[in-house]
């Protein structure tokens, strides 16, 4: 076979291995979330985050809107301090909105909800930066158990 | 009698440590040695005919069959619990993480390694690496270096086209056979799926593994016994070792990469 063919050969061969290479980069993973780079940050304290993770989605009525960055523990109160990254798309929570920890399913992941709360003039909008008071806790099925059985006597 | 054994596992040990260090010297000359990249260039695009697209029908193949195993075997179980939405997850990291790089590996030590290891043997044999050297013509150059580089190069795109294709034939037995909600294949898949973690690393793994097949198939042809049996042994040999340290490899790596 003569050098020519034998080029196209190999031209083809690469531009397939790429072809797959973008399969598996753009309809496979996920590259950051939703494909739109620009976030901001928040930050919410909970007593127990369960099995929430770094990278777990975060949820407004079902719709990922961004991702847990990080998980920390606070030093000086002991308690968990969660990084939100959310796009900037959706920039326009106010500050009565509250973080709650939601399993997806029986026994799926668990990723963060946002409740969006009210808006009148007092009330602010969250900035890069800022902290969500309003946070509830992992429901953890150890300690709904142990609740029950307590109740019972 | 007992002096004799003793004698001969000496020898066996230098022999091995000797291989070792021939196999390192062979792979510091070709790698390291002074690229010509005029004369150099043609060699490897015809290499790379030989060794990546040569193989790209057996890779596409058994990549389509080891995606549709997967994907019904991974839907009978999880059928069970009712999370057949989660096959897409199931068999897109199976196949990025391990089965695209480690199978590709194996297949390509079969394929092409041991080819590599025939026509060098046989160069050997026939004393066309003893006139090269005659000619003032370096065979690690001429020789080694296209075809190591060749392997290189094209073991990561093989194991790139092989796990897509696998992930399409998962679609194609999950969703288009058993009747998987399209969308959830692919969004559980996204939502599981990290560029860095998952997809990078296994190409990392599969150039790991490039470097391993090379050199174990280059060494064992340059290294062979210029006889018909000599060439019949290494051709073995690279095989059965190249698959093995494949797979050692794979441990190591994987311990590293998803282990902590």
């Amino acid at each position: 076979m003569n050098t020519r063919k034998i080029e196209i050969a190999v031209g083809c061969f690469v531009a397939i291995a790429i072809g797959a290479f973008l399969i598996l980069a753009l309809k496979v993973a996920n590259t950051g979330f939703a494909g739109s780079g620009e976030t901001y940050t928040l930050y919410a304290d909970f007593e127990n985050i369960g099995g929430l993770k770094a990278r777990s989605p975060i949820k407004v009525g079902g719709v990922v809107v961004g991702r847990v960055a990080s998980i920390e523990l606070d030093k000086t109160y002991y308690t968990p301090r969660v990084r939100l990254e959310i796009s900037k798309q959706y920039d326009n929570f106010p500050e009565t909105s509250s973080v709650v920890i939601l399993t997806s399913g029986l026994l799926g992941e668990q990723y963060l909800g946002i409740q969006p709360g009210f808006i009148d003039e007092t009330v602010h909008i969250l900035q890069d930066g800022d902290v969500i008071e309003d946070t509830r806790s992992a429901m953890v099925l150890e300690e709904l158990i142990g609740q029950f059985l307590f109740n019972r006597n | 009698m007992f002096v004799n054994r003793l004698q001969r596992l000496g020898a066996d040990t230098i022999q091995t440590v000797a291989g070792l260090g021939r196999a390192t010297l062979m792979l510091i000359g070709a790698v390291f040695g002074k690229p010509d990249v005029r004369k150099g260039f043609p060699l490897l695009i015809k290499q790379l005919y030989v060794v990546g697209v040569l193989s790209l029908l057996i890779i596409v193949v058994s990549g389509l069959f080891i995606g549709m195993v997967l994907g019904l075997q991974g839907y009978t179980v999880l059928v069970k619990f009712g999370a057949e939405g989660m096959l897409g997850p199931l068999v897109a990291l199976s196949l990025l993480r391990e089965l695209g790089p480690v199978v590709t590996a194996l297949l390509f030590a079969g394929r092409a390694g041991s080819a590599l290891t025939a026509e060098i043997g046989l160069m050997k044999a026939t004393e066309q690496i003893s006139s090269m050297e005659m000619m003032a013509v370096d065979p690690l150059r001429r020789i080694i270096a296209p075809r190591f580089w060749a392997g290189v190069i094209s073991m990561p795109l093989l194991a790139v086209v092989f796990t897509a294709v696998g992930i399409l034939g998962g679609h194609l037995v999950g969703v288009d056979w058993l009747g998987v909600d399209a969308g959830s294949y692919w969004s559980a898949m996204q939502a599981n799926v990290d560029l860095y973690q998952d997809v990078f690393n296994g190409i990392i793994k599969s150039i790991v593994f490039a470097f391993v097949v090379m050199a174990i198939a280059l060494h064992k042809g340059f290294d062979a016994v210029p006889t018909s049996e000599g060439i019949a042994k290494a051709t073995t040999e690279t095989v059965v070792t190249a698959s093995l340290a494949v797979l050692a490899f794979d441990f190591v790596l994987t311990a590293l990469m998803f282990g902590g």
